[in-house]
């Protein structure tokens, strides 16, 4: 059953600006346009784009705090815009860069009050609030004032925030923002273990690939208020033409290598980085330059995910038309 | 229903605990009003050696108020601050989406933590003050426990019309993105109308009338001559009414404004 489902839906915002002393122009920004997709029940989804792609405009949509210019969405039931209230006892939000939480009170404070917003029942509040405290180990933080609390720390702290209500859906906006390596990592195995055992449907976006990797089946990539992707991981690697890249150290400096199979990318110095298919074997390659000049060390670099997203996004359409 | 009034009680009494960690701001804050009380009671006793009788004030009268003037400052925000300024700065940062999807009443949530706020400074920064002004000087106190009750009614409503006006500046931010202007401008209407210059029964002729009958007097001249005394009997009602109409009138206002603020945000995506 799709929980979330966006349909055609168009979002264009009117931007004037000044282009004389009294007169005012104004154009028409689409920031998101034709956009469809359904999010299954239980499902993890990354949903990726360069800056100004459109996913936060698609996440406040969502919320039911803008509504599209053309189209319909429903989440968990509701059309988001119309029923806002009732919408938002179904679904939690974390914003990265933003903090639900009360910056002056300690951490409890916060939940209490969250407790009252969405009525949470006494006995559900407990067991939530001690599970997300055990596995998030926000034990010695629960008194401690919001402000005082370290980036990953109040994070944590959100997340449970978000959570608390026993939300269908969450979208999570960017949440390792700004996090060391290892609170992304837990933050992860918390989200992992979240989504498996309360079959909450995730809605993530991120600028953090490893994000996707480690946690999404899925992922939609939207460029310039466009879908351009939206399938398996495994699809967004055979995407376009993956290669891989051969790296090879010559005895003695060259000239860029002219093999047919590849395409030299760069020389520096006996160093020089050859792309080639990734299905195709490395061995002919190596054979061909093997042949012409003596090789010291060589190395092949597997295509990565960030690679296959620059050359989405640089040839994504043209931003407005 | 009952979990509303529980929510906002609880929202008032995080507000409260809130702004009772700035120890050292409550302080500095309470010895700055108490200086201001000696100057400005040096001030009157000066202006009613010359006229004994101005404004229908005798000298404690005049004294009284100058005390009562610095109680009220913070307690019911004369130039801004309180809760409305963190909703223009959370305007300005972006933060009221987290605000505006959360399923309560923006109106509801942000009056009942400027109660609460009041509640603290009323206690703080108006009770110490008084009470250092009670110990140098003869004041005039209320007449009798009927007229304390009168007093206190009038101290929250003078807090709700107070937040009725701030509410109306913070939620220009809405479409100017910015309240600064707006706030120094309202300020200044504030610290003149409210008679915290000057009481508002020492205007001249019919200025006095107009300023008694905008909603500024009810932040301070309306709940000081309750203290005072000066209002008796239905006139105490009619004061009091004054009080609740503006409240009404500039929370409806508020109702609206923020009605189509929500509206610019969601439906233009301002």
């Amino acid at each position: 059953m799709s929980v979330i489902e966006v349909r055609d839906v168009d979002r264009s915002f009117v931007v004037r600006h000044r282009s004389g002393r009294l007169r005012r122009t104004s154009t028409i920004v689409r920031a998101v346009r034709d956009l469809s997709f359904s999010v299954e029940a239980g499902e993890m989804v990354g949903y990726i784009g360069p800056n100004g792609a459109g996913k936060s405009t698609t996440i406040k949509m969502l919320t039911g705090i803008l509504v599209p210019t053309a189209g319909s969405l429903r989440v968990a039931g509701h059309t988001p815009y119309a029923e806002r209230a009732a919408l938002a006892q179904r679904i939690g939000v974390v914003f990265g860069q933003r903090t639900t939480l009360w910056w002056d009170l300690p951490l409890r404070d916060s939940y209490d009050l969250l407790r009252r917003i969405y009525r949470i029942p006494a006995d559900r509040y407990r067991e939530n609030l001690a599970t997300f405290t055990d596995l998030l180990d926000l034990g010695p933080l629960l008194e401690t004032p919001v402000r005082q609390l370290s980036l990953g720390q109040r994070m944590r702290g959100d997340i449970a925030a978000a959570l608390l209500h026993d939300p269908d859906v969450v979208y999570l906006d960017e949440p390792t923002i700004g996090l060391d390596v290892v609170s992304k990592s837990n933050l992860r195995d918390f989200l992992r273990e979240t989504n498996r055992e309360r079959g909450v449907t995730v809605l993530l976006t991120t600028h953090d690939l490893v994000d996707i990797e480690r946690l999404c089946s899925r992922v939609m990539v939207i460029d310039a208020g466009r879908l351009v992707f939206d399938g398996s991981l495994e699809g967004l690697h055979g995407l376009g033409e993956a290669r891989r890249t051969l790296v090879v150290d010559l005895m003695e400096p060259a000239p860029p290598l002219d093999v047919p199979t590849a395409q030299t990318l760069r020389v520096d110095g006996p160093r020089q980085w050859l792309a080639f298919p990734a299905e195709a074997s490395a061995a002919p390659l190596l054979a061909a330059i093997a042949a012409t000049h003596e090789v010291a060390d060589l190395a092949i670099l597997e295509p990565n995910i960030e690679d296959v997203i620059k050359r989405i996004y640089s040839t994504g359409p043209a931003p407005s038309d | 229903m009952r979990s509303t009034v529980s929510l906002w009680f609880a929202v008032a009494h995080r507000s409260f605990r809130r702004y009772s960690t700035y120890r050292a701001a409550t302080f500095a804050g309470i010895f700055t009003n108490s200086v201001f009380g000696l100057i400005i009671s040096f001030t009157y006793i000066a202006v009613w050696k010359q006229n004994p009788t101005a404004g229908g004030y005798d000298v404690a009268d005049a004294v009284t108020y100058a005390w009562l003037g610095q109680a009220m400052i913070m307690t019911v925000a004369v130039w801004s601050g309180g809760a409305t300024d963190d909703l223009a700065a959370r305007i300005k940062t972006g933060d009221v989406a987290i605000d505006l999807y959360r399923p309560v009443s923006l109106l509801g949530w942000y009056l009942a933590s400027d109660l609460g706020r009041a509640g603290y400074h009323l206690l703080t920064r108006g009770l110490a003050p008084m009470i250092f002004g009670a110990l140098v000087f003869d004041l005039h106190y209320p007449a009798n426990a009927l007229v304390w009750v009168h007093f206190a009614v009038s101290v929250v409503l003078a807090v709700t019309v107070s937040f009725g006006v701030r509410m109306l500046v913070s939620a220009s931010a809405f479409w100017l993105l910015d309240d600064t202007g707006v706030k120094h401008l309202a300020a200044v209407f504030a610290m003149f109308f409210s008679g915290l210059a000057v009481p508002l029964v020492l205007f001249p002729g019919w200025t006095s009338d107009v300023a008694q009958a905008l909603p500024w007097a009810s932040y301070l001249q309306v709940p000081a001559d309750i203290w005072l005394g000066k209002d008796q009997g239905a006139d105490v009602l009619a004061a009091v009414g004054f009080q609740v109409l503006w409240t009404v009138v500039l929370l409806l206002a508020c109702h609206l404004v923020l009605a189509r603020a929500n509206r610019k945000v969601v439906v233009q995506g301002g």
